[in-house]
């Protein structure tokens, strides 16, 4: 018999079997997401904008109504739900592919209008869905399927640390970069994401958490080498931390 | 009560008429009076009016806010159309009800900002990607551009559909008197099962266009093409004047489709008796209707400001009944009723 149930799928999860591969760490942030929505007794009035890229399915993954944007666009139309109705909590689910490149215009305008708005922004450092090609997060020297010969900054121009770029923004109430490689850093990321849903729910503007993750599949390494390799490559030119906050000076 | 009004303006006012209460834009001449009016007049009445970054966001905005069952819209003009075509079929294929207003300027490119309706084929035959289709209606008036409003937002919410006014410069830029439909309550509309308004003690609601098993995005594509026969099988509209009798029928719409109205009364006092055929729905356009007519007439003289694009749709419809000739000017020209007046001429060879 079971006395005391310590762990349970959250209720904001579907149940429905991640299309992710082994090693990604686009699973344990969706957890991550669900619990938050579940600890802010939110879901029902939580709105997800998925994105294309591997993460194209979240919209399915997440027991809550949904839909999934055009490439890049998803802070345009989760702008348009928040607008349309401001009663609700409104999220993007997004890639750097998405986010840092062909949806630069979007988040950086919706940042800077302050719009009251969150965004999951997944940095893997590299395009999963369709191959490994390079991402504008690529680091220099690193090699994928577009940058055979690794990445060379006189081609290519250089990694983006995106934010660190919208942290310059007024409109911006939270950013925070997270990695959720042991226990200790998924409790941290955690808290990075309540903390910005958090910030949504008060009214203070537009918050963001970037994860850097891991793309084992596209990397060619192991769950456990590309955990290793994230937090010795990826981690230095990105550095974690707190980009913005501005939740203490509302209260 | 008549009141002078901008033709842009008087568009603006009859959506908020219609109920919308939500605009997002991005300036673009020559329609740049419509989104100003709505950034004043919308928060008169609790709306909200937001200018987007560009037409891109513009129509992702509009997808956002149409999912959660409001009514929406925007306006633009040709080259801004054609940067929401991406949104345009994610939006259609979502199923997701939305108006969009498109004064048309001459192209192709940057083209110029005077009149032209070079882009039919753009707003009935796709522009975007994937079998989809939106209904497009055609004012040639002020007036009826306001009373086409309410049937914009009505269409679009009943089938689902994305709903374009084709308009053009001469339309947006000229003023008339117009008399306004009274002001209809924004929650006085239909209940929509499918909108994203939170999954509070039901499933969580999905939409949209995307589906990675070809026999199921089939299912939804079938769907889709369901709704396109019922909207071609029940919306057709057009206006017909003169043309029982007549010894050639003109068909134009919109702009263009006004001034053959002042050609027939030249065309009278030459004893040459025109007929004019308006489609006002162009798509769904009036195949039926202009095959029919085709039976009446030698000649079937398409005039149009452009190179000949509406003509397709006419000769498909008449289908070798009748001969077909064109006329038209485009790239911001707008044909003089002389002009139109001598190629009606040269088609029945006076």
């Amino acid at each position: 018999m079971i006395d005391k149930i310590v762990a349970k799928m959250p209720e904001s999860l579907s149940g429905k079997e991640f299309t992710y591969c082994p090693g990604c760490h686009h699973g344990i942030v969706h957890r991550l997401i669900a619990e938050v929505i579940d600890e802010l007794g939110i879901r029902e009035k939580t709105l997800i904008v998925a994105p294309v890229g591997c993460s194209v399915f979240a919209y399915e993954f997440f027991n809550v109504d949904g839909t999934v944007a055009p490439h890049g666009r998803a802070p345009a139309v989760a702008t348009g739900m928040k607008r349309a109705t401001p009663d609700k909590i409104v999220f993007t689910y997004q890639g750097d592919g998405d986010l840092a490149s062909i949806g630069t215009a979007e988040i950086v305008h919706a940042a800077n209008r302050g719009e009251n708005i969150t965004t999951i922004f997944i940095n893997n450092a590299v395009y999963g869905m369709t191959g490994g090609q390079m991402a504008p997060t690529t680091l220099l020297g690193q090699k994928t399927t577009t940058t055979p010969y690794g990445r060379d900054a006189k081609a290519n121009g250089y990694p983006i640390r995106m934010s660190e770029m919208l942290s310059t923004l007024s409109g911006v109430a939270y950013i925070e970069r997270v990695m959720v490689t042991t226990p200790q850093n998924v409790i941290k990321a955690k808290k990075a994401i309540k903390k910005a849903f958090e910030a949504q729910i008060k009214g203070l503007g537009f918050s963001l958490v970037e994860v850097l993750s891991t793309c084992p599949t596209n990397w060619g390494k192991s769950p456990v080498e590309a955990g290793k390799w994230l937090e010795e490559n990826m981690a230095k030119y990105y550095p974690l931390g707190v980009y913005v906050d501005r939740t203490k000076e509302a209260e | 009560m008549k009141m002078l009004f901008k033709g842009s303006e008087a568009i603006a006012e009859a959506a908020i008429r219609a109920g919308c209460r939500l605009y997002f834009g991005y300036p673009i001449t020559p329609q740049s009076e419509l989104t100003e009016y709505m950034s004043r007049r919308l928060p008169e009445v609790g709306g909200t009016f937001l200018q987007a970054e560009s037409e891109v966001a513009t129509v992702n905005m509009m997808y956002g806010a149409s999912c959660t069952g409001k009514r929406v819209m925007t306006s633009t003009s040709s080259p801004g159309f054609s940067l929401m075509m991406e949104g345009i079929s994610y939006m259609a294929g979502g199923e997701l009800p939305a108006v969009f207003v498109n004064v048309v300027r001459g192209g192709p490119g940057l083209g110029d900002i005077q009149p032209a309706q070079s882009d039919y084929f753009q707003a009935t035959k796709g522009g975007g990607h994937g079998d989809y289709r939106m209904i497009v209606l055609a004012p040639h008036t002020i007036q009826e551009a306001v009373d086409l409003m309410n049937l914009a937002f009505d269409l679009a919410d009943k089938y689902r559909m994305l709903v374009t006014i084709l308009a053009d410069g001469m339309l947006g830029q000229m003023m008339e008197p117009v008399e306004f439909p009274p002001m209809r309550d924004p929650n006085d509309v239909p209940e929509k099962d499918w909108a994203l308004t939170g999954a509070k003690g039901r499933p969580p609601r999905k939409v949209t266009s995307f589906h990675i098993d070809p026999y199921e995005l089939e299912k939804m594509n079938l769907r889709y093409q369901a709704t396109y026969k019922k909207v071609e099988e029940n919306e057709v509209r057009y206006e017909e004047l003169n043309t029982d009798g007549a010894d050639i029928i003109v068909a134009a719409y919109g702009t263009m489709a006004r001034i053959v109205k002042t050609v027939i009364h030249m065309a009278e006092k030459e004893g040459i008796k025109v007929g004019l055929f308006r489609p006002i729905t162009l798509w769904p356009f009036p195949y039926k209707r202009l095959n029919e007519l085709a039976d009446t007439v030698d000649t079937i003289l398409t005039v149009e400001m452009s190179y000949g694009q509406m003509l397709e749709d006419v000769r498909l419809g008449v289908n070798g009944k009748a001969k077909t000739p064109f006329y038209g000017r485009s790239a911001g020209v707008v044909p003089t009723p002389t002009e139109v007046l001598d190629a009606v001429k040269k088609a029945i060879g006076r």
